[in-house]
């Protein structure tokens, strides 16, 4: 296990190094340990283990409030951010605040699975064969109830996009969840949940957008299966492979056919 | 003297009247430790120094407070997490704006009347935000712990620094978040950065002048009992930090404050033994520092169950007879009745649905479920990291006799060997530290919820509960109105039936609950007041 750790650790770096000139002068894989082992004893406990805790950072997959440079984020580890909960830490070195920089672009920079496909068919297999957009957005287009996937690419690796293609219910992140709820007189609304609490339930849904719901003036409301179905219904293995391609190359920017 | 001051009749609204009358005096000790006597005012963190939490006003009851309606907010700079709860004297309010502005603000209006300015050194590294729990007040001075760990006294009328003691070095990294205690003419602090290798502190201060009168190690050093309980150079550095409110009972002259978890947190390898004062209640001469008891509640901690909770002294019949008692509800997920004269574990049980312990020895002593540890390859272990409860403050009423306590229910954790615990369950994102904003909350109703119960503290029962969806860090206020105030962190502020836990009233607020509910009275007029989010609300009848 711990051989298996340092190979990743090693692959990291190395996809560090082909991907990041400014990590490629300076990470090495004590760097990555080092920063491994400073980011737990310093930055797990409100980040998160995954650095993933706080809402609209994700650390471990290079997602900030804003574009940042290597010395920005070691520059925010030692001196905090002013007036937000991010607190400075002074015993910190710049060399050991960039370590946890090499950490982090490490762990986003993670070596992707083999991706065969062709984004540009799994485009057009997206919009038409799969029928994704009946359910998911891309830079605008498609449907607002299921996850917009305009920036996929960057929140997930093929090798997991791939796996929720195959098995969508298998792993379904909070925010993507769909719940039913059963109004008073038995009609049944489903939608994606985006909020609750003790007393009410907000919602969206595909036919009325955001709807809201007193929980007390309910019949019955509860979690529901995901309604994606498996991309081997529709799809063969090499178009499931494009598709997969396409999504990967989704990073919040344009598609490929028009860069 | 002595059973009038635990046991008086709430306040009515002719007393008020008069007592918004009468002439601002000085805050003397006096006056903290019969607090009980001028409920108009909040003079101490949990209102009196038995930290009962509990409001003698009736004004606000629970045939009208279906009106209470918001009368002022104070909105602070700081997006820090407000923890403070503020102290009202005569009309008075102050309050800290995280991390260590003093506000003084007119408790009918909430417009300020001054403000002090503390730019913390740069050397202060707390663990979990740049938190401040809140003043304490003696004579015409507000005293207030630092982040960068000095002692602040104010000038109550006009917001000017008196005199600022360094109590520890900041870079090492001590700090103190917690409010100061203040008996007779000293004032007590704790050190908080426990997590971060400290070998953490309690020093008692003179009011007048700032200087240590005695300082006691919570890990006692070579020579010193209980210095054997932490293998090799361990007490050294092992954190045992002191971060919340303590009490004080004036009939032993006993001082109690709580300690934090060993350090390293997750991992015991490099510390064996019980790790003594960690994880303790410590009673302690409030003259001379000399410990007079101890009970810790879990030894050999390496699950971070800090027992930072606010110690509450409550005189009951327990048994079916007299018994000056504490009662602690720990984060460990048990809940406590001490003898607090001499430290005896009278009862102990599980409040919440817990792993990692099976039952007590005869005086006491956790019995550990073997294998309910931190593995390699992970061990789901309840209640989670973050605790049953954890620091808000919780509420006793001698008016119903129940302790009310707001916590987590059905939390767990998978502690894995020196790691930071991973939170188990469909959304592990439940267990993030408090924050200030409000979350999207996704998680099943049934996953990790908050809830408010009352105890009867003979049995340690819940008599009634009022659950919410999501989980809370937000503390509790009984009060003479036969009500309970609470919330949590899906931001609703909430007023409970006392006696049944019927919810009578709620408002949202639009930011987390991180602090405890207090309430005061000016111009003939009951307030609670409560802070969420980065505000501080003030409530009262039409």
């Amino acid at each position: 296990m711990k051989n298996l750790v340092l190979q990743t650790l090693w692959l990291a770096v190395f996809s560090c190094i082909l991907s990041n000139p400014t990590a490629a002068q300076h990470a090495t894989a004590f760097d990555v340990e080092d920063g491994a082992r400073a980011f737990a004893d310093s930055c797990a406990n409100c980040h998160g283990p995954d650095g993933d805790l706080i809402q609209g950072i994700d650390l471990g997959r290079g997602l900030f409030r804003r574009p940042l440079s290597d010395q920005d984020i070691a520059d925010i580890i030692m001196n905090g951010i002013p007036n937000t909960p991010m607190p400075p830490t002074p015993r910190m070195s710049e060399e050991q605040a960039l370590r946890i920089v090499a950490y982090l672009r490490s762990l986003a920079q993670r070596p992707e699975s083999d991706v065969t496909g062709d984004p540009l068919r799994g485009r057009e297999l997206f919009a038409s064969q799969g029928e994704c957009m009946d359910c998911h957005r891309v830079n605008g287009e498609g449907s607002r109830i299921g996850p917009d996937l305009s920036r996929i690419g960057l929140m997930r690796r093929a090798v997991e996009i791939e796996a929720a293609l195959l098995d969508p219910t298998a792993e379904v992140q909070p925010a993507n969840r769909f719940y039913t709820v059963t109004l008073a007189d038995g009609e049944t609304i489903t939608g994606r949940l985006l909020n609750h609490s003790t007393y009410s339930i907000q919602m969206y849904t595909q036919e009325d957008g955001l709807r809201s719901f007193q929980k007390d003036a309910l019949r019955s409301h509860g979690f529901t299966e995901s309604p994606m179905p498996p991309a081997d219904d529709k799809l063969n293995p090499q178009e499931i492979a494009d598709v997969v391609s396409y999504l990967v190359s989704l990073k919040g920017e344009e598609s490929p056919d028009e860069r | 003297m002595k059973d009038n001051r635990r046991f008086a009749k709430p306040v009515t609204v002719v007393t008020l009247l008069l007592a918004a009358s009468s002439a601002v005096a000085q805050v003397d000790f006096d006056r903290i430790l019969n607090a009980q006597d001028e409920p108009e005012n909040w003079l101490s963190y949990s209102g009196t120094v038995f930290n009962h939490r509990h409001s003698l006003l009736d004004q606000i009851n629970t045939g009208n407070v279906g009106e209470l309606r918001l009368d002022w907010i104070w909105q602070a700079r700081s997006l820090e997490k407000f923890e403070a709860t503020p102290l009202v004297v005569d009309g008075v309010l102050y309050t800290v704006e995280a991390p260590n502005n003093v506000v003084a603000l007119d408790a009918a209006t909430g417009r300020i009347y001054w403000t002090y300015d503390y730019e913390p050194s740069p050397d202060a590294r707390t663990c979990c935000g740049r938190v401040n729990r809140g003043l304490a007040i003696l004579g015409d001075t507000l005293y207030m712990g630092t982040i960068d760990a000095h002692l602040l006294a104010i000038d109550a009328k006009n917001g000017a620094l008196v005199w600022r003691t360094k109590v520890t070095n900041a870079a090492e990294p001590y700090s103190i978040t917690m409010a100061p205690v203040v008996v007779k003419d000293k004032v007590y602090v704790g050190t908080a950065g426990g997590d971060m290798g400290i070998r953490a502190f309690i020093a008692a201060f003179d009011a007048k002048t700032g200087e240590q009168v005695w300082k006691v190690h919570t890990i006692p050093g070579p020579g010193e009992l209980g210095n054997d309980t932490w293998s090799g150079d361990s007490w050294r550095v092992g954190g045992a930090a002191v971060w919340n409110d303590g009490a004080y009972d004036p009939d032993t002259n006993l001082i109690f404050f709580g300690t934090g978890n060993p350090a390293p947190d997750w991992d015991g390898r490099s510390r064996l033994g019980d790790n003594l004062y960690s994880n303790c209640v410590l009673a302690l001469d409030a003259d001379t520092g000399r410990l007079a008891w101890y009970y810790q509640f879990t030894p050999h901690d390496e699950l971070d169950y800090d027992s930072t909770q606010v110690p509450v002294l409550a005189d009951i019949q327990w048994r079916g007879e007299p018994r000056k008692v504490m009662l602690w509800a720990n984060r460990n997920g048990l809940m406590y009745v001490l003898d607090r004269v001499t430290g005896k574990f009278l009862h102990g049980k599980p409040y919440v649905e817990l792993n990692w312990m099976d039952g007590f020895d005869a005086k006491g002593r956790p019995q550990r479920v073997p294998g309910m540890l931190p593995t390699p390859e992970g061990t789901l272990i309840r209640p989670h990291v973050h605790g049953a409860t954890n620091w808000a403050p919780p509420s006793f009423s001698p008016s119903t006799g129940l302790f009310y306590v707001a916590h987590w229910e059905n939390s767990s954790i998978i502690a894995v060997e020196g790691e930071f615990p991973r939170g188990a369950g469909d959304n592990p994102r439940q267990t993030a530290m408090g924050q200030v904003d409000l979350q999207p909350f996704l998680n099943d109703d049934d996953e990790a919820y908050g809830v408010i119960r009352a105890y009867d503290p003979d049995t340690l029962d819940p008599a009634w509960e009022y659950r919410m969806s999501d989980i809370t860090w937000g503390g509790v206020l009984s009060t003479a109105g036969n009500l309970v105030f609470g919330g949590g962190r899906e931001g609703y502020f909430l007023a409970l039936d006392a006696t049944t836990g019927e919810l009578l009233w709620k408002a949202s607020l639009g930011g987390q609950l991180n602090s405890g509910p207090m309430s005061y009275a000016v111009d003939g007029r009951q307030h609670i007041a409560v802070a969420a989010g980065t505000a501080l609300f003030s409530f009262t009848l039409p």
